[in-house]
């Protein structure tokens, strides 16, 4: 393998309607207008000296490298700010332009320190690169005057280093902060001589800098560089490969040493973030070799017992046994298993499969199931697919941005800063959200509307949305009548119309003023494409699968879909949500939401597996846990996936799994499942093994291995390797072709396979005959279900209500630097900015309960009480509190009640009716917890021994 | 027991603004595409000792269940 570099054509490279010819030393060369001549020139493979310009930014013209000589033209303009021009003719070298380029690059060296032999970049230095270049060989200025020779670091960040005596104020940094990130977090502080970058005044830890990267890709000298390529030195190879974060599936180059990484830069080809990052992504690998990470099988008999380590073989041989044994004692539908939106598709695929296959029922179910699982009941029944209509580029064709129930620029930052840039092109922004979240006004975005309803109401919001556009005659009815049910459509707007829908009723109990709601709905029907994008403040409701329906109600109703900048885009929490349900996760349905009842499909897998397949549904998560604890279900193979800390109403979700006599916990780390497990299988992390995830854009991208997995097998090979030890033989070579047989049995990724995707890099489904490409854009003629289906959403609230023992609503969610459970970022330097879960409460309900900022309080509902910090903001509306879920201890979750979604049983995280007090300890589940985190891990000796 | 009466209910109110028979037909589809044999066995039982809690729409959506396919 070798280092991949990408090349840089020093101004972005635009599509454009037409095109120009011009002439660059002598040969001419035809681009998209709009092109700079230094891209042009580029394009043709000359490269035109450079130092402050850079591709993914635009153009600036201030390092006065990159002069060039044009015929006619006096002078010699900067070649990256001169846009291309028919009959152009341009001179890139010369002895004037040389002399020129060499003095510019003495003035840069001459307060530069000369220590290129120790310097970190060595080697990855354009400033290095431009001084061969341009030929120099001597500084005539000395070194003695003033410089910035012995200018201070700044260290703070724990990822990268700010060293300002490197620095030659390009401004690169602080352009790709603004146009890239969309933060403004850097400038340009001073003037003249004193001219610096600055972190707004503060060191780049307490500054507004969101660690993304950009400035640090950005750099074209050894002045921002990652600790570990200072710790470390250069990479030497690199693969491309998918983030394993969220829903945006980022691409990276993993850059290596050996099967070391060095870093993780973000891949300019990459079709989900062109070359963009997130902390995460970018900085927040080293969960993957923490110390932390069990790398030998273990069993016990009981929960209580220490582990024992024992070899893969001895691990498959108990926990096959013990499988059979349930099986044999309890019934065929006593076991069943998890599947993980963290693995890949073929480790999902081959898992799924020796559920329905080898286990002999359907009881497999995944994460989608507290998260996204109404996103795929809702759009499939209005639409006819459980997907996303639009890829991520389509927001750069939005004129409204409608966010309901999403925080983007914490869960979903790469997305996030996309859609910055469309805000600050002019996009309009409509935001539904309990909380005032950073999008509602932040540097150069400002929400035209916030719509701060209060948890549980999203469907009587909803409601009044389309109530307005069809009472004030704001249909697209051509759209309607050529696109969907009319039938379904009438009646729905018969229901809408109603009084009881309108903003004015709906206000006294949604707390959004009725002229909002006015504004808002006249504003998305009315102001060009409208698009909507929507996270789990939508689905993690009573109402989810309503709420999912009514949006897409809502798009039909305004012909919001079916084209560029339109369309309904659910933000997948995890990084292979998408691609889990397409692997036929849900006990229901068999790969490409095909329902386990169909015998035609049904017939497809049994001819191709050799065995029947159960036409009942199995089990979905809950219902597993349900029926644990009234004894009839008593195996449970999770893998990738800590339902003791994920799922809600903990309690009950431990109750469940102490009442299991065997569960297999496959996972990184000894995470809180697998206090209650009796086999763990050491899982691999997404540098350990090939395969694919799909994100939310449907888009599948290839993982690659860069590393020996460190318990000697790969994920999907465990599962083989268990599988085979139950009798039930699955032989595969490489994961590519379990993809094959993925491709064989599911016909929307009918032309989907690793040659394919290494060709094309990406693929979005459906990839069939009709589309061998793949499909950015759904339904653009016609819907896949033939019509769009409006669906009658009346608005029901939760039976989860508030009263004077519990008088406040606590909603859950993301924060930025941590990730779902923290099982990975709790692991790295993320926790510098997130160390523990507080709860957000309104200074109003503090003053009223004698809460102050930082101290203890007890959060308590029905289903439990914990302890944390209070942060006492006016982000929060009085009334509503918030915390997040990173942290075990914190126990979230022991707070969250059973009520669920009524289509999916999708928990109704985001509305429990909680009191707030002061205290001094911990709750004594927390007390509890912190002993069973001890007792539940220990190890046997000789483990330990051999550990050593 | 409860959790069951409660998915029932949950299930049948969100179809009550159709028109009875249809709200029937679809509560009754519902249940049949995503739960468990053994889980509409259960409330039928349940239902056949009196079926305490569960909402008129429900009980009438799960008399029109056929029974689980048997096994193949």
């Amino acid at each position: 393998m070798t280092l991949i570099r990408e090349p840089d054509t020093g101004t972005p490279v635009r599509p454009a309607a037409q095109s120009v010819t011009l002439t660059i030393d002598g040969e001419r060369v035809t681009v998209p207008k709009g092109t700079s001549v230094m891209a042009a020139a580029a394009l043709m493979g000359t490269k035109i000296p450079k130092l402050c310009a850079t591709d993914m930014i635009g153009a600036f013209g201030s390092c006065r490298l990159c002069l060039v000589e044009i015929d006619g033209r006096r002078g010699t303009p900067a070649s990256c700010t001169t846009p291309a021009e028919p009959g152009m003719n341009v001179h890139t070298q010369n002895t004037r332009l040389a002399k020129l380029r060499k003095g510019v690059m003495e003035l840069y060296i001459s307060d530069h320190p000369l220590d290129c032999l120790t310097c970190a970049a060595n080697g990855d230095c354009e400033l290095e690169d431009m001084a061969g270049a341009v030929g120099l060989r001597d500084v005539r200025y000395g070194r003695e005057g003033a410089n910035h020779l012995h200018a201070a670091k700044d260290e703070s960040n724990p990822y990268f280093t700010f060293d300002e005596s490197k620095c030659i104020v390009c401004s690169r940094c602080v352009r790709a902060c603004e146009e890239v990130q969309g933060t403004f977090a850097l400038t340009i502080q001073g003037r003249g001589f004193g001219s610096k970058v600055s972190a707004g005044g503060v060191d780049f830890l307490a500054s507004e800098c969101v660690s993304c990267g950009a400035c640090v890709q950005a750099c074209p000298t050894a002045t921002l560089t990652e600790k570990s390529i200072i710790e470390m030195g250069q990479p030497d190879h690199s693969a491309v490969t998918t983030c394993a974060y969220c829903g945006v599936g980022c691409s990276f180059k993993a850059e290596m040493q050996g099967e070391r990484v060095v870093r993780m830069t973000p891949y300019k080809a990459g079709k989900a973030n062109e070359g963009h990052s997130c902390i995460k992504g970018r900085f927040a690998y080293g969960y993957a070799t923490s110390k932390d990470r069990v790398t030998k099988p273990m069993i016990r008999a009981k929960i209580t017992d220490p582990w024992r380590e024992v070899s893969w073989d001895e691990a498959f041989a108990y926990a096959a046994g013990e499988f059979k044994r349930i099986q044999a004692r309890h019934g065929r539908e006593s076991i069943g298993a998890i599947t993980s939106s963290r693995c890949t598709n073929e480790e999902v695929f081959v898992l799924q499969k020796l559920v329905r296959a080898g286990f002999g029922n359907n009881n497999v179910d995944t994460c989608a199931r507290v998260c996204h699982s109404p996103t795929g009941y809702g759009l499939k029944t209005a639409f006819g697919t459980s997907a996303g209509t639009q890829d991520f580029k389509s927001v750069e064709q939005a004129d409204v941005i409608v966010i309901i129930g999403a925080n983007p620029t914490d869960a979903h930052p790469v997305f996030a800063s996309r859609m910055k840039k469309r805000l600050r092109e002019g996009a309009r922004l409509i935001i539904v959200d309990p909380r005032r979240i950073d999008l509602v006004r932040m540097p150069h975005v400002r929400a035209d509307y916030h719509l701060p309803l209060l948890p549980g109401t999203n469907v009587a919001v909803v409601n009044a949305l389309a109530h307005v556009i069809v009472t004030e005659g704001l249909v697209n009815e051509a759209f309607v009548r050529e696109r969907c049910e009319l039938q379904d459509f009438e009646a729905w707007a018969r229901f809408i119309a109603r009084p009881e829908n309108s903003p004015e009723a709906s206000e006294t109990y949604t707390g959004v003023p009725a002229a909002s709601i006015r504004g808002a709905a006249r504003l998305y029907a009315t102001g060009g494409n409208g698009a909507i994008y929507y996270g789990l403040g939508v689905t993690e409701h009573s109402q989810g699968s309503t709420m999912v329906m009514a949006m897409a109600n809502l798009a039909m109703a305004t012909g919001n879909i079916g084209r560029e900048g339109v369309g309904i885009n659910p933000l997948r929490g995890q990084n292979n949500v998408q691609g889990a349900c397409d692997m036929g996760s849900f006990p229901h349905e068999l790969s490409g939401y095909r329902h386990v009842s169909d015998d035609a499909t049904a017939q497809v897998f049994e001819t191709l597996w050799g065995v029947k397949l159960d036409r009942e549904p199995g089990l979905r998560i809950p219902n597993m846990l349900d029926e644990a604890v009234n004894g009839g279900f008593k195996g449970l193979y999770v893998q990738g996936e800590d339902i003791a800390q994920s799922d809600p109403n903990t309690k009950h979700v431990t109750a469940g799994l102490e009442a299991m006599e065997c569960v297999i916990v496959h996972d990184l780390f000894l995470n809180e499942t697998a206090k209650f497990a009796h086999v763990f299988f050491p899982g691999s992390s997404f540098l350990e093994k090939d395969g694919t995830f799909t994100n939310a854009e449907r888009r599948i991208s290839r993982v690659r291995k860069v590393m020996t997995p460190l318990a000697g097998l790969a994920d999907w090979e465990v599962t083989l390797g268990f599988a085979q030890a139950l009798g039930f033989d699955m032989r595969y070579s490489h994961p590519s072709e379990i993809m094959d047989e993925v491709a064989l049995l599911t016909p929307t990724f009918k032309g989907v396979s690793y040659a394919r995707l290494d060709e094309l890099g990406s693929i979005q489904w459906p990839c069939d005959d009709a589309a061998p490409e793949g499909t950015p854009l759904m339904h653009a003629d016609r819907f896949v279900r033939g019509r769009g289906k409006f669906m009658i959403t009346e608005f029901i609230p939760t039976d989860e209500r508030t009263g004077e023992r519990y008088p406040l609503l606590l909603t859950t969610g993301r924060i930025l630097s941590q990730y779902n459970v923290g099982a990975q970022t709790r692991r790295t330097e993320n926790s510098v900015w997130h160390g523990e879960d507080v709860l957000e409460i309104h200074p109003f309900d503090a003053e009223n309960r004698g809460v102050r900022e930082g101290e203890l309080v007890a959060l308590a509902s029905r289903s439990g009480e914990v302890a944390l910090r209070a942060h006492v903001t006016d982000r929060m509306q009085p009334g509503v509190v918030y915390t997040t879920f990173h942290h075990p201890n914190t126990g979230a979750n022991v707070i969250t009640t059973e009520y669920s979604d009524w289509a999916t049983n999708c928990p109704e995280y985001k509305v429990t009716a909680v009191q707030v007090r002061p205290t001094n300890s911990l709750s004594a589940w927390q007390e509890q917890d912190n002993e069973t985190s001890v007792s539940r891990r220990r190890r046997a000796p000789e483990s330990l021994d051999a550990a050593k | 027991m409860s959790t069951l009466v409660r998915m029932a209910n949950q299930i049948a109110i969100a179809f009550r603004q159709e028109p009875p028979e249809k709200a029937a037909a679809d509560t009754a589809e519902h249940i049949r595409l995503y739960w468990t044999g053994k889980m509409r066995a259960d409330l039928l039982a349940h239902m056949a000792a009196g079926g305490g809690g569960l909402d008129a729409a429900a009980a009438q959506a799960m008399r029109s269940l056929p029974p689980p396919k048997t096994r193949v």
